[in-house]
């Protein structure tokens, strides 16, 4: 059978946390440091997803596919896909703030390092 | 060089904690008492075959409504940000013409993508789908529309009233399930209908509708903000 189809959206989720991770504490420019934000972000919703994956599941969706009766014993679990959806949005809405954020910044130090902020740092 | 070393360390830590998460972890064989409940119940009792768009709009409906409020409180947020007199060089700056085949592109394809758009929000309740998820192709769509044509003035009073009269009426609909049904939001305001047509599901496609609506004039809102 192999690798379960779980374990691999999780390494894969992970790895993208890592890599968010690693670019945002190496990068010095602000647009990049929002960049590894969001592939953390990205990859916490793929681990998300991968914890709700049933072995043999499929998408929790009533049709000819799956009939109702057959909705318990055949579907994924439908609530951390939910709660991704509600992820993303509040992902979005704290990337749009950011770059906001980002705009101004440039605007007053003409400059997206944050070299430029050392002085707010405390 | 230390700070490089840091960050190693950090990334390396945090790589250990995730292997022993994933190495611990073995896939699901079966679902949890809430997640068979939802399964059985959203059918039956609310007449969606989307489970997940049942869950969302119904069963968390409340949560639903807080994140159409971060949704619009970024909108605003984002307007307060970057609404002061643009930078002086910034003025001077020359508007690239689009190309030509972005130009002739968005003409063939604009249309497609908001009909797509609504497809995708009326369908939320039959398949794949759902407010949220239409309202971002929607506001994609104005993406395109804003490469296109540089000179297009999105026109903000009306999508904030469009946007702020959807919203008024989410929780309108919100109020009357109080008064006609069991709670705050409950979908049984509205008859079940037949199971898997257009019109079933009780109030979700509505609240669905209102969702989309909200979602793709907050998202162009914002959209159009960046572009200053």
């Amino acid at each position: 059978m192999g690798l379960p189809l779980s374990h691999i959206l999780m390494v894969t989720g992970f790895a993208l946390v890592l890599i968010g991770l690693w670019g945002m504490l190496t990068h010095r420019n602000i647009l990049r440091i929002i960049i590894g934000f969001s592939l953390i972000d990205t990859g916490l919703h793929l681990v998300m997803v991968a914890t709700g994956y049933v072995t043999g599941g499929t998408a929790p969706i009533v049709d000819k596919a799956l009939p109702a009766a057959e909705a318990t014993a055949r579907s994924v679990d439908p609530i951390p896909s939910a709660l991704v959806v509600t992820a993303i949005v509040i992902g979005f809405s704290v990337t749009a703030v950011m770059l906001a954020f980002a705009i101004r910044i440039h605007d007053a130090r003409k400059t997206l390092s944050i070299d430029a902020l050392t002085e707010s740092q405390w | 060089m230390t700070k490089r070393v840091f960050s190693l360390f950090a990334v390396l830590v945090f790589a250990v904690i995730f292997a022993g998460i994933v190495g611990g972890y073995s896939e699901r064989r079966t679902l949890s008492p809430l997640a068979q409940h939802y399964l059985a119940s959203v059918p039956q009792d609310l007449g969606a075959a989307n489970i997940v768009t049942g869950i969302l709009i119904t069963y968390r409906g409340f949560d639903t409504l807080g994140e159409v409020a971060v949704l619009f409180m970024v909108a605003a947020g984002v307007g307060i940000l970057l609404d002061g007199s643009p930078a002086p060089e910034r003025q001077a700056r020359e508007d690239r013409a689009p190309s030509e085949l972005v130009e002739n592109g968005a003409r063939v394809i604009l249309p497609i993508i908001f009909l797509f758009g609504a497809y995708v929000i009326m369908n939320g309740h039959l398949s794949a789908g759902g407010g949220f998820q239409g309202g971002a192709v929607v506001a994609s769509g104005v993406m395109l529309l804003m490469l296109a044509r540089p000179g297009a003035q999105l026109h903000h009073g009306f999508l904030s009233v469009t946007e702020s009269l959807a919203g008024v009426v989410y929780v309108a609909l919100g109020i009357l399930g109080l008064w006609l049904a069991d709670g705050f939001l409950d979908s049984h305001i509205l008859p079940k209908g037949e199971f898997g047509t257009l019109v079933s599901a009780g109030a979700i496609p509505v609240i669905s509708a209102l969702l989309g609506i909200k979602v793709g004039a907050e998202l162009s809102v914002v959209i159009d903000r960046f572009r200053r």
